[in-house]
């Protein structure tokens, strides 16, 4: 049963804060090899112009997909098992620093059925408590058919 | 920096380590990334690297090339085809290349990237808007 187009435009509370952490950071950029000292030690980031250390280009996925996972995938009746990630992309006001607590807005931006399996993409905004915006992900999860 | 102008290609060892190690780091612990039995169950060849982390290290290629990771404003990429990544020590390669195609009126330039895996593309509209050093200032109509 292909997915209920008609929840496309939902749009979803603000989730708790995540609060993004300076070893959280070292530790996804020592997991893609991001060496640059930025991503580990303050004094370099001030040294750059930045308030704290900074988050690689995709660290967002993380504090995105989570929510996505828990209060988008659930109430639309999506089986978890069967998505695979068909694309990504964010778009950045500011970059994401430690230290930030960030909140996530998902929105149900499009839904198509094609061959059998549907395609879902979630547009998620990611602000500080106090609404400034810092990053916005797409994500287009495709969800398989039952064979 | 000008149209045309190309980042040093980079190529990436990954090894089912590199994918434990990622898959603590990110969160995400789907067993297709680390149990060939599962991955099998649902049709894939084996085990197969995060399109995320696929992503990153494509991403990890531009920040370096920009100087600076802050400088990456915009990166979207469709995942076109999957990794395998074999249980052994050497695991596969991930190679990424990518060449400026447009300066924009903003002062950005457009990375369009190509990523690919034993000859074979795994990123498909892979791109990045990465902002211009002020001390090199946008050359339009260069390159």
């Amino acid at each position: 049963m292909p997915l209920d187009a008609s929840f496309v435009g939902r749009t979803y509370p603000p989730t708790a804060a995540y609060e993004v952490g300076r070893e959280k950071i070292r530790e996804l950029a020592d997991a893609i090899g991001a060496l640059d000292p930025v991503h580990r030690d303050r004094d370099a980031a001030w040294a750059m112009g930045h308030p704290d250390v900074v988050a690689p280009s995709t660290f967002p996925v993380i504090i995105s997909l989570d929510a996505s996972q828990r209060v988008v995938i659930p109430d639309l009746g999506v089986d978890f098992a069967r998505v695979v990630h068909g694309e990504q992309r964010f778009r950045y006001t500011r970059p994401v620093y430690a230290g930030d607590r960030l909140r996530c807005v998902c929105v149900v931006e499009d839904i198509t059925s094609r061959g059998g399996h549907d395609f879902l993409t979630i547009r998620t905004e990611l602000a500080t408590e106090d609404g400034t915006p810092v990053v916005t992900a797409w994500s287009k999860l495709v969800i398989r058919g039952e064979d | 920096m000008r149209v045309g102008d190309q980042l040093p290609a980079r190529t990436f060892r990954v090894t089912r380590a590199d994918l434990v190690r990622y898959a603590g780091a990110s969160g995400d612990f789907n067993p297709i990334h680390w149990s060939d039995r599962i991955a099998r169950s649902v049709g894939l060849p084996g085990v197969i690297a995060h399109g995320m982390y696929t992503m990153a290290l494509a991403g990890q290629a531009v920040a370096e090339w920009a100087g600076d990771p802050a400088a990456v404003v915009d990166y979207g990429v469709r995942f076109t085809r999957p990794v395998p990544v074999p249980d052994d020590d050497t695991g596969t390669e991930v190679v990424v290349s990518g060449a400026v195609r447009k300066l924009t009126e903003e002062g950005y330039a457009q990375v369009d990237l190509t990523v690919a895996c034993h000859g074979e593309k795994v990123l498909g509209q892979a791109r990045a808007l990465v902002r211009v050093p002020r001390q090199d200032p946008v050359r339009k109509g260069e390159g």
